[in-house]
């Protein structure tokens, strides 16, 4: 069980509000991922789930407790940080061994443990080397080993893939997705990077300066974002957000559309550009579009066989149920 | 991008470097070897002619021998363990954040540049002294006879003064190594259900090993041959006369020049034999 629910929590750094009292539940085995860019107190609020931090006012409940005051070690929560926080002078077995150890687990429990995280993470050949002699990769499994082997309410996670290079990082999403499927536990997860965040979560939590922006399932946000920052952080590429007289014909401030969502044609259409940067990705091109009035540059995905270059003169037709409309609050019209 | 040419480049810069250290080194080390193996009293007739092993086995047979290994061992431990003991816990309190602590530290370093004969004499005559010492006053005002430090408890006292004047070069080195131990470990230790006595035993302690290591190698280099802190005080007095201070006393005091080299060939062989067991003990921690 690991319901974390969380009212009017607020976290003050002296003057600053980082975060505004917000409430937010997660529920039981769910995969909550808080998103946002830089400093919008995402890793902050985990901090402040962790125990890590002290809330400024508010009160955080575990399972119906209320753990507000709770030391981080008894919350029953495991986190997995950035860094991996390994003990670099332990082997492999003694780092996740250490919170049994801590906890006084019988040696024989622990052994088992072991085994058992080691098999489910692929460490069992590495289990007496020293976290110095591993690749980034198999830190990453021994930091998750060692968050296992505790068998918490539920996980943390902060950030845990931005040190993996590019190809490692799509394998530990899906061995940690994969994770969530098997043991059926509540984990939370921080990242910046929307693509880790649409990929793994349930439900998504979008953050902007301390405050909750929208909270929904990856489709959710993507069909209906709430309002114009969750429209242009969840997607990729961006979604082309216009403003001036192409929205006014709609009776708003600003239009979105998404770059998959604009048809593309040589002779006619509703907009009128040149190409600019052609990013060919084999499957699908991305095209910078310049000379739309009132988004330059606007992106367009077409398909990667279509013949398009540099310096092309092009129409662009947005598909109009696709439309997304936000009035002059930057709020979603309907 | 070290080619031939600028590999005999470096090296000819280098050697009168070389040549300097090692004429530092040699001459003085072949001339207490030489003088070893002579009768050599400069007041008493000058050079009297070799004498073969007669010196050494004079200096080892001399009831002041052992004692003076054993007080040069002594104080050398004691000040080791003080100054690491305390270092690591000054260290811990300083990394705090806490007010004025650019200051603190600065204090806390102070110590260090205090030249050695300055602070013994500081503290003999200002802490120590029976009848107007500091230390003097403070027993007076709890109505308890003064102590007379550097003749009741001389040998405690010389470690007091020798930690004092070293526990801010332990202090230093410690603090930098703890500044260098990444928080998010203490933080996973801690979400992992280490109380704060734990963290510091399974956490800071391992990753302060290296740090401890060079703090015990380079004070025991210096601590064998302390000198200065034992002339001003003790004067070698109330078993405080180390080996160093034995060699000072045969060659000027009793002035036999060959006894003196022997027993200088003997502190050779005891800091070797201290650096060796040194570096069995800790020096393991350097190679990780």
């Amino acid at each position: 069980m690991g319901q974390i629910k969380l009212s009017k929590v607020s976290k003050r750094f002296g003057d600053v509000e980082v975060i505004p009292p917000l409430d937010l539940t997660i529920a039981d085995g769910e995969f909550t991922v808080f998103v946002g860019p830089s400093g919008c107190g995402k890793s902050t609020l985990l901090r402040l789930i962790a125990g890590l931090e002290d809330i400024t006012s508010g009160s955080i409940q575990i399972d119906g407790t209320d753990t507000t005051d709770v030391p981080p070690a008894k919350r029953g929560l495991a986190m997995v940080f950035q860094s991996y926080a390994l003990y670099p002078h332990m082997s492999v077995r003694k780092n996740i061994a250490f919170p049994m150890r801590m906890a006084g687990v019988p040696a024989q429990e622990q052994d088992r443990r072991i085994a058992a995280a080691a098999e489910a993470l692929n460490l069992t050949d590495y289990l007496d080397r020293r976290p110095g002699q591993l690749s980034g990769g198999q830190r990453q499994r021994v930091a998750i080993g060692r968050a296992i082997v505790r068998e918490p309410q539920a996980f943390l996670f902060d950030e845990p893939l931005s040190n993996l290079d590019a190809a490692l990082r799509v394998g530990m999403r899906m061995e940690i997705s994969e994770l969530h499927k098997k043991l059926q536990t509540t984990m939370i997860y921080v990242t910046h990077d929307q693509v880790e965040a649409m990929t793994m979560a349930d439900k998504i939590v979008v953050l902007r300066a301390g405050v909750i922006e929208q909270v929904g399932s990856p489709l959710d946000l993507y069909h209906t974002p709430c309002n114009e920052f969750v429209a242009g952080f969840i997607g990729s590429p961006k979604m082309n957000l216009i403003k001036g007289a192409e929205a006014q014909k709609h009776g708003v401030a600003t239009i979105g559309i998404r770059p998959e969502h604009v048809e593309v044609s040589s002779t006619a259409g509703l907009w009128h550009g040149t190409v600019g940067v052609a990013e060919h990705l084999g499957s699908d091109t991305f095209l910078h579009i310049h000379g739309v009035a009132g988004c330059d540059p606007m992106t367009v995905r077409v398909d990667g066989e279509l013949p398009v270059k540099h310096g092309d003169e092009i129409y662009l037709t947005p598909q109009n149920d696709k439309l997304h409309k936000f009035d002059g609050q930057g709020l979603r019209v309907d | 991008m070290a080619t031939h040419h600028s590999r005999s480049a470096a090296r000819l810069m280098m050697a009168p470097a070389v040549v300097l250290l090692l004429g530092w080194m040699l001459v003085p080390l072949t001339m207490t070897l030489y003088f070893s193996f002579k009768k050599y009293l400069p007041l008493r007739g000058g050079d009297l002619g070799w004498v073969g092993f007669d010196n050494y086995v004079r200096f080892v047979s001399s009831s002041a021998f052992w004692p003076s290994v054993l007080t040069t061992l002594t104080i050398v431990g004691g000040v080791l363990v003080i100054t690491v003991v305390f270092g690591v816990l000054l260290a811990i309190l300083l990394n705090q954040p806490m007010w004025g602590q650019g200051f603190v530290r600065i204090l806390v370093i102070a110590p260090f540049f205090v030249m050695p004969t300055v602070s013994a004499l500081v503290w003999k005559n200002m802490f120590m002294d029976p009848n107007y010492g500091l230390l003097a006053h403070l027993w007076e005002f709890f109505g308890a006879q003064p102590v007379e430090w550097l003749s009741q408890a001389s040998l405690q006292s010389i470690v007091m003064i020798v930690s004092w004047q070293w526990l801010p070069f332990a202090t230093l080195i410690l603090l930098t190594a703890i500044q260098s131990l990444d928080s998010e470990q203490l933080e996973a230790a801690e979400m992992d259900g280490a109380p704060a006595l734990m963290r510091f035993a399974f956490i800071t302690l391992p990753h302060l090993g290296r740090a401890i290591a060079v703090v015990l190698l380079i004070q025991t280099i210096f601590l064998l041959s302390i000198f200065a802190e034992i002339f001003v005080t003790t004067g070698g007095a109330f078993g405080t006369k180390t080996l160093t201070y034995l060699i000072f006393q045969r060659v000027l005091e009793s002035q036999n020049v060959g006894l003196g080299s022997a027993g200088g060939v003997y502190a050779i062989i005891l800091a070797n034999i201290v650096a060796i067991f040194l570096m069995r003990i800790v020096g393991k921690n350097l190679d990780k």
